[in-house]
């Protein structure tokens, strides 16, 4: 069995899970900058207070699961995206707390600063976790099995537009989720802001995709197209990936407008349309990248534990994770359903 | 000392663990204590323990928040500023910290939102069990980690691959429970039970003292007092226990701790010490001739500092006074709550627990005193185990990342400022809601449920429905 192999999807997907479900708590707190009162803002973080320390777990599944299983490239990357990280993290803590904290504090002040810290703590921890996406995606100096570089290698105008594409793309994800679980006002609103930022999502992805194009020969080789020459049997193989992504973004959009729309769409389909958007492009970076975990420095079997440390590993998540998926879906059922004003924490 | 990444990536390390440490050692022992409230609730009808669980779920809600997003920090650590610890450790280890991800944090993160959200949308007993499996979560939690701490203390079941000089495991059951790891899972389960009991005394005592006590003030100081009289007689026995397994694997650190000169076959007891121009560098009180009782499984000579002096390998020391003082501290922090404990039970039994006195007086820094053992136990066990990150096999100076001291000294300082406001916010909050007491709440009725764990003191009643509805 290539346990690497297995452990590297499996990762794969729960940065994945992280994505989509903490992705679009990020979101609304973002979106909840724009609420228009206390209690839409409140309303808006309800639709997440439920959920949102099991979406954030998923973080921890990626990153405890990047050293569980690959360690070598956990320390790797790790100390090449030190000040990203850094910000990361103290940006969730912000926004972690504020969940809370942004409750209980009795003066406007301390309220202003904890529903700021709530909002602002969301999209730097966003925009936090695509710059360390594009660090990673444009490579790491190292010297034997050691980061080498510096500590600004990861600030590059390639790194800061994933940074951007993300938070867009995470405030996409967000607006979706308020179609899903708001009515009236709050629920136009929050399509306005998702068409909006379908549109920006659209032209971050486009970007990005051409810079990829002059990172390294190798990402784009896969697709069969360089600088000079396009290979039309790899990629047409591979074209249904974006061709997707293109589609649902369509649709998306024709949902959250009503363009050309004989009645409204259900409000369940933003949210799996917006996911769609998201899964395209990241199975077209996979897809990219693979089988480099480090890219060009070390591959998936390069970076990876001992076989006997990943066996044992597979057996506890063989059990667990059909087990963490079961009730983290009976507890999203649970909580099912339109958010009312006064739910949450008043409630 | 020079500034380097290496010391500030280890103050860094400190700093950030000590701060997290203090929110699961509450929290551990805070979701059991909630998990017998609603127990006794579910099994004797009586309001009063329904109405401690509404009141402690929204501190709980306050803390476990700090807790997770300190933990989180933590999970990167060992990559940022670790990260040669990280590959050479990371097959032994990773399995361990990725079976505390699979078994504990997504059980605990997950049933959490029934917890504090669920109270209207399902029933009673449903709503039990998830109180249980976040109790269960954070107990499970601790396991993995007191698991792979205490293979970096008493490593066993490996073996280092020649080519790499990778640890890899051989034998996964001696890697997970090693020969510090019953000992050291004991203590730390019991240091949260008393920590948290410490803290739900001292809120009781405050209410007392400031003449809010009620009902449930009452039940909770019983409740308090009876475990710590309860548990601090095992909590001593078991950091006793943990001593000796010390004693056997790393020599060195008891010499630390005990402050023993030199080596003799029977060692005296350092009561307290100070710096002296000596070989030892201290001088004492001491009361000799203890070491037969405290250390009765000793069969050879009982070595003292004079052996450890850096000077050979298999003679490396960890720093004298901090080992020294920290346990001393946690010594005395462990005395004052069994103290407490039994001078609580004491007014219990007399009937007048309620009625303010030096007791509450004193209980109310006692809240202070399990955080205090639980940092200076921490530092005992952690910086005892200098210079080593896996004991005998790894060095700290070895295992620290090619990080710049620049960034290594922002991230401190970031930390240190974020810290700094997060937790003196979430103690405000805390510390609000524990002295406001239960006066604010009907003593019969409607109270608010646990949809509104925050909702304690400064919100509207809320709507009449929900409460119904889950009763």
């Amino acid at each position: 069995m290539d346990l690497p192999l297995i452990w590297a999807v499996l990762i794969a997907v729960a940065v994945m899970l992280y994505v989509l479900l903490d992705g679009m708590d990020l979101g609304v707190g973002m979106l909840s900058a724009f609420a228009a009162s206390d209690e839409e803002r409140n309303m808006m973080n309800a639709t997440i207070e439920p959920v949102w320390d099991g979406n954030e777990t998923w973080l921890i599944l990626g990153g405890g699961g990047l050293f569980a299983a690959f360690p070598l490239a956990y320390a790797v990357i790790m100390p090449a995206v030190y000040l990203p990280l850094l910000l990361m993290l103290a940006a969730l803590i912000f926004r972690g707390v504020a969940f809370e904290f942004r409750h209980k504090a009795v003066r406007k002040p301390t309220r202003l600063f904890w529903n700021g810290a709530f909002y602002g703590g969301s999209f730097a921890a966003a925009f936090a976790q695509g710059v360390i996406l594009g660090a990673f995606i444009t490579g790491i100096e190292t010297d034997g099995r050691a980061f080498a570089g510096g500590e600004f290698d990861w600030l590059s105008p390639f790194s800061l537009l994933t940074g951007v594409s993300v938070a867009i793309g995470y405030v996409l994800l967000g607006a979706c989720w308020l179609v899903l679980k708001t009515e009236g006002e709050t629920q136009a609103k929050a399509k306005r802001f998702g068409a909006r930022a379908l549109v920006g999502v659209s032209l971050c992805f486009a970007l990005v995709s051409i810079a990829t194009l002059f990172i390294d020969p190798r990402v784009t080789e896969r697709w069969g197209v360089s600088m000079n020459h396009i290979e039309p049997g790899k990629l047409l193989l591979l074209a249904p990936i974006p061709f997707v992504g293109l589609l649902a973004a369509v649709q998306l959009l024709r949902d959250l407008t009503g363009f050309a729309m004989r009645r409204a769409a259900p409000d369940w389909r933003p949210y799996v349309l917006a996911a769609t958007v998201f899964l395209s492009g990241y199975l077209g970076l996979a897809v990219s990248l693979f089988p480099w975990l480090v890219p060009f420095q070390f591959t998936i079997w390069d970076a990876a534990a001992r076989d006997n440390a990943l066996g044992l590993m597979l057996a506890g998540a063989a059990v667990m994770l059909p087990a963490i998926l079961a009730y983290t879906a009976y507890v999203y059922s649970l909580f099912w359903g339109k958010v009312k004003p006064g739910d949450g924490y008043h409630a | 000392m020079e500034l380097d990444a290496l010391i500030l990536s280890r103050l860094q390390f400190a700093f950030v663990v000590a701060f997290h440490i203090l929110f699961p050692a509450f929290t551990i022992g805070l979701a059991s204590f909630l998990a017998v409230c609603e127990g006794l609730w579910l099994r004797t009808g009586r309001d009063v323990f329904k109405r401690l669980y509404l009141h402690w779920v929204k501190i709980f809600a306050l803390a476990f928040a700090m807790g997770v997003v300190s933990g989180v920090v933590m999970s990167y650590q060992f990559g940022t500023n670790w990260s040669i610890f990280a590959d050479k450790t990371g097959s032994v280890l990773g399995p361990l910290l990725g079976y505390e991800v699979l078994t504990a944090f997504f059980l605990e993160a997950t049933f959490l939102g029934v917890m504090l959200f669920g109270w209207s949308r399902v029933g009673r007993r449903l709503h039990f069990v998830a109180t249980c499996a976040v109790a269960v979560g954070t107990s499970i939690s601790a396991f993995w980690i007191l698991s792979a701490n205490s293979w970096m203390q008493t490593p066993a079941g490996f073996a280092i691959d020649p080519q790499s000089g990778n640890f890899y495991a051989t034998n996964w059951r001696e890697v997970i429970f090693t020969a510090s790891f019953a000992p050291r899972y004991v203590h730390m389960m019991l240091a949260a039970y008393v920590t948290t009991a410490a803290v739900v005394l001292a809120a009781g005592a405050w209410q007392t003292v400031n003449k809010r006590s009620s009902d449930p003030t009452r039940w909770q100081m019983r409740m308090a007092a009876g475990t710590l009289a309860a548990l601090m007689p095992l909590q001593i026995w078991a950091g006793h226990w943990s001593g000796e397994v010390a004693h056997e694997h790393q020599p060195a650190k008891i010499a630390a701790m005990e402050g023993w000169c030199e080596t003799r076959a029977v060692q005296g007891t350092v009561l307290f010490a100070w710096p002296a121009e000596n070989d030892c560098g201290l001088s004492g009180v001491v009361v000799p001739n203890t070491s037969p009782i405290l250390f009765a499984s000793a069969t050879h000579d009982l070595q003292g500092l004079d052996y450890f002096d850096n000077s050979a390998p298999g003679r490396e020391r960890p720093p004298l006074w901090m080992v020294f003082y920290a346990f001393r501290i946690m010594v005395g922090a462990g005395i004052g709550m069994l103290a407490l404990g039994f001078w609580g039970v004491w007014k219990w039994r007399s009937g007048d627990i309620d009625r303010p006195g030096l007791f509450h007086w004193a209980a109310i820094p006692g809240g202070a005193l399990g955080f205090i053992a639980v940092l200076t136990g921490w530092i005992t066990a952690e910086v005892g185990r200098q210079p080593w990150t896996v004991y005998g096999y790894l060095s700290t100076a070895d295992s620290v990342a090619p990080v710049s001291a620049g960034a290594v000294a922002t991230s401190l300082l970031v930390f240190m400022i974020v810290y700094a406001i997060v937790f003196t916010a979430g103690v405000v909050y805390m510390a609000r809601i524990a002295t406001r007491g239960f006066d604010d709440e009907p003593p019969h009725g409607k109270h608010r449920a646990p949809g509104s764990p925050l909702g304690s003191v400064d919100e509207p009643a809320q709507m009449p429905g929900d409460i119904v509805a889950a009763e």
